[in-house]
C-alpha cells in the first residue's frame, strides 16, 4: 500500500478493504448467467452477441427447409469466459429456442420457469451439503431479457401469462430488439402503453426500489424505468458511416449506428446491465428470487417431517409429500435464517 | 396518425399504369364495377391494417388505439370485418371488399383460426353453389367468393413459422394466397432477399399451394409470359404499408420517417407494395377472379357434389379426407 494523503496518525486504513475485496474478486472471477425469451426471429442472438461485443451464440432460428419445426421450447445454454482489464466472467447464456413458435403455444413456457427453479435448487442443494464447496458455483439465471413483438399495439395475451411467471422466479428486463421498423412516435406510444399494462397487471420488472437505495439510485432507476422496455436494435456487422466503422445495420433508406442514443436504446441498455446495474442483477437474485425459493423448499421440508414424525408417533405410513424437495441432506438439525427480504 | 391521404389528388401515380394486359378486363357491366373480394390475414402488428388504408388510398380503418388497458390481455377472437370501397383503375371501376380478420394468431392457441377461415370460405362457395341450384335465380346476387387472399409473413429472417406453413397449407386450395411480408423495412436488403429466399424453399419443400402467377393454357404473349415470372421472382411481396403522406418537389410520397431516413412506400427499391398493388387492382385482377371460379370454386363443388368432403373437415396434413358419402 502506497502512503495516502490520510496518513496522520488518526488514519486506521480499514478503508482500503475496497482495494483488497477488488484484488480478491479479480482472482476469482464471477458469472453471470442470463436467459433470453422471446419467440423466434426476434433479434435475441444478436442483441445479446452486440451487447458482449462477441459472437457468443448462433441463432437457433430455422433456416433450411429441411429443418424440423420445433414441437417445444428447449433449453440450449452456452458458457463462455470472457476477459476485460484483468476481470474475467463466465458468462452463460440461455437460449429459449421453440417458444411461443407453434400453433398453439399452450405451456411454452413451462420449461423456462422449470429451468430457472432447478438453478434455484441445485444451488440449495450444493448450499446444503454437509462438505460444501468453498465457493459455491452459481448458476442461477441473474437477468431474463424478455423480448417483445415490435409493432403489437401492447403485451400479448401470451406476454401476459408468462411476464407474471417469469417476474416471479427471475429479474426480467423487456425488449423491443428490432425496433428498427418502429419509428419514434410509434416507439413512444408502445413504451407508454408497455408500462400502463404493466402496472395493470402488477408485473414487476428489475430494478426493484429498496429501502437501501441512495438519491442518486432512485434517480438512476426512476431514468431506467422510464425507458422501459429498451428499444434496441442489435448488430454484428461494422460497417463505415461517414468514414468511421460502427456497428450496423445498412438498409436502401439509411444507415442505422446502434450506438447512436437517437437511433436506439442499445446504449441505455448495455450500460444498465453491465454498467450500472450488473452487480445488483447478481446480488437480488440472491436476495429475493433465491431467498423466496429457499424458504418456500426448506418450510416444505420442516412440514414433511413433522408430518413425517406425527405418523411415526401414531404408527401409520408417512404420507405422500405433496411436492419433492430438494434431494438434500440435512444440515445437522440448524436451520438458517432466512435474510430479510430486499 | 395523418390522415388526409384520401384525395384523389395527393395520391402518387403509379408506374406501371402505361403497361396494363389487353384483354384483361373482361367485365359485364362497366357502370356497376367489377366486384373483387380480398381477404387479408396476419398477426396484428404485420401492417394489415395500415395496407388496407394504403390499397384503398384512403382512412378506410382508423388505427384502433386499444384505450381499454384491462382489455389487453384478453385474447379476442378473430373476427371478420367487411368493408367496401369503390376504386376506379386505369378507367376501370372496381368495388372492392376488403375483408379484414382482427384477432388472428393473437392468441396463446391459435389452431382454431384455420378452421374458422376455412367455413368463411366454403360458406361463400355453398352460397353460390345454392344459387346456382334454384330453379328461379336471382339476378341480383352478390357473390361474395374471396378472390384472393393476402397473407402477412412476419420478418423474422430466419423462415416459415409454423403458423405460416399451416395456414397456408390448409387454406390454399380454397383461395388464390399471396403470401406477403409485413412491415419488411425491418429487414436490409440483403436480409430480404436472403428471407425471400428462405420462404420460397419452404414453400417448395411444404408443397404450399401459393398463387404463382401461372400463365394461361393458352397464353401466348411473350411480355405476359415475362412478367409473370418477373412476379414469380418477387415473390413473396415485401410490403411496407403507410397513411402519412408528404411533399417531395411537389410530389405527394407516402413516407415513414426513421431518424435515420425516410421509407418510400412507393420506392420500388424500398417495397414492393406498388407492384402487389397494380397486380391485385389492375394487371391480375382477372386471373384471380377467373382462377377462383374456374379452378378453385370448381374443385369444391366437385367435392360437395360427390361427397368427397364433409364440410369443414381437414386432416392435419392439410389434405382433403374421404369423408362418408352423401346419401
Amino acid at each position: 500500500m502506497s502512503a495516502s494523503p490520510n496518513d496522520t496518525q488518526d488514519y486506521v486504513g480499514f478503508d482500503t478493504i475496497t482495494q483488497q475485496m477488488e484484488r480478491k474478486f479479480l482472482k476469482r472471477g464471477f458469472n453471470f448467467n442470463v436467459i433470453l425469451v422471446g419467440e423466434s426471429g426476434m433479434g435475441k442472438s444478436t442483441l445479446i452477441n452486440s451487447i458482449f461485443a462477441s459472437h457468443l451464440i448462433d441463432t437457433q432460428g430455422r433456416r433450411a427447409a429441411q429443418e424440423v419445426i420445433r414441437k417445444t421450447t428447449e433449453i440450449s445454454p452456452v458458457t463462455q469466459t470472457l476477459e476485460e482489464n484483468g476481470v474475467r466472467v463466465k458468462l452463460t447464456i440461455v437460449d429459449t429456442p421453440g417458444y411461443s413458435d407453434q400453433c398453439n403455444n399452450e405451456g411454452c413456457w413451462i420449461p423456462v420457469i422449470k429451468y430457472i427453479k432447478d438453478q434455484h435448487a441445485a444451488y440449495l442443494e450444493r448450499e446444503l451439503k454437509p462438505l460444501r464447496d468453498r465457493v459455491i458455483v452459481d448458476t442461477r439465471i441473474h437477468a431474463c431479457l424478455y423480448f417483445l413483438n415490435p409493432g403489437s399495439r401492447g403485451l400479448r395475451p401470451l406476454d401476459v401469462e408468462v411476464l407474471k411467471r417469469l417476474t416471479e422466479v427471475t429479474n426480467v428486463i423487456p425488449i423491443i430488439a428490432k425496433s428498427d421498423s418502429m419509428t419514434i412516435e410509434e416507439r413512444t406510444a408502445f413504451k407508454r402503453r408497455i408500462k400502463e399494462e404493466l402496472a395493470f397487471h402488477r408485473i414487476v420488472v428489475f430494478p426493484y426500489p429498496s429501502d437501501e437505495d441512495t438519491e442518486e439510485d432512485r434517480v438512476l432507476n426512476a431514468s431506467i424505468r422510464e425507458l422501459i422496455p429498451f428499444a434496441v436494435v442489435g448488430s454484428e456487422e461494422v460497417i463505415e458511416v461517414n468514414g468511421k466503422l460502427v456497428r450496423g445495420r445498412r438498409h436502401g433508406w439509411g444507415v442505422i449506428n446502434i450506438f447512436d442514443e437517437t437511433h436506439s436504446d442499445f446504449v441505455h441498455l448495455r450500460n444498465f446491465m453491465l454498467r450500472t446495474h450488473l452487480s445488483d442483477l447478481v446480488e437480488v437474485t440472491a436476495q429475493r428470487h433465491y431467498e423466496q425459493f429457499r424458504t418456500s423448499q426448506l418450510r416444505q421440508i420442516k412440514e414433511l417431517r413433522a408430518q413425517q414424525a406425527a405418523a411415526a408417533a401414531t404408527g401409520g405410513a408417512p404420507p405422500m409429500p405433496s411436492q419433492a424437495p430438494p434431494q438434500a441432506p440435512m444440515a445437522s438439525g440448524v436451520m438458517h435464517q432466512p435474510m430479510t427480504q430486499a | 396518425m395523418k390522415d388526409g391521404s384520401g384525395e384523389d389528388q395527393n395520391v402518387a401515380p403509379s408506374v406501371y399504369s402505361h403497361v396494363s394486359r389487353p384483354g384483361s378486363h373482361r367485365y359485364k357491366n362497366a357502370k356497376k364495377g367489377l366486384p373483387f373480394n380480398v381477404m387479408l390475414v396476419g398477426e396484428s402488428g404485420l401492417g394489415r391494417t395500415t395496407f388496407l388504408n394504403t390499397l384503398c388510398e384512403r382512412m378506410v380503418v382508423a388505427k384502433a388505439e386499444k384505450t381499454n388497458t384491462e382489455q389487453a390481455h384478453i385474447a379476442e377472437p378473430m373476427q371478420f370485418k367487411h368493408h367496401t370501397v369503390e376504386m376506379e383503375e386505369d378507367g376501370m371501376k372496381i368495388i372492392l371488399n376488403i375483408i379484414d380478420t382482427p384477432g388472428f394468431g393473437d392468441g396463446i392457441d391459435n389452431e382454431n383460426c384455420f378452421m374458422q377461415i376455412q367455413e368463411y370460405l366454403e360458406t361463400q362457395f355453398d352460397e353460390v353453389l345454392a344459387e346456382e341450384n334454384r330453379i328461379k335465380r336471382n339476378t341480383k346476387f352478390k357473390d361474395s367468393r374471396v378472390h384472393a387472399l393476402v397473407y402477412f409473413i412476419t420478418p423474422t429472417g430466419h423462415s416459415l413459422r409454423e403458423i405460416d406453413i399451416e395456414m397456408m397449407r390448409r387454406l390454399g386450395s380454397r383461395v388464390n394466397i399471396i403470401p406477403v411480408i409485413g412491415r419488411s423495412d425491418s429487414l436490409t436488403p440483403r436480409e430480404l432477399v436472403l428471407f425471400k429466399q428462405r420462404i420460397m424453399n419452404d414453400i417448395a419443400q411444404y408443397e404450399i399451394p401459393v398463387f404463382s402467377f401461372p400463365n394461361g393454357e393458352d397464353e401466348e404473349d411473350e411480355e405476359t409470359v415475362e412478367e409473370n415470372a418477373e412476379l414469380r421472382a418477387m415473390m413473396p411481396f415485401a410490403v411496407v404499408g403507410c397513411e402519412e403522406v408528404v411533399n417531395e418537389d411537389g410530389r405527394p410520397v407516402r413516407v415513414r420517417n426513421y431518424p435515420w431516413g425516410m421509407v418510400q412506400v412507393d420506392n420500388d427499391e424500398h417495397s414492393d407494395f406498388d407492384r402487389l398493388r397494380y397486380v391485385l387492382l389492375n394487371s391480375h385482377i382477372g386471373d384471380l377472379r377467373d382462377r377462383t371460379q374456374n379452378e378453385i370454386y370448381e374443385l369444391y363443388r366437385t367435392e360437395k357434389l360427390s361427397g368427397a368432403t364433409a364440410s369443414g373437415a381437414m386432416d392435419d396434413m392439410g389434405g382433403l379426407q374421404q369423408a362418408m358419402p352423401v346419401a
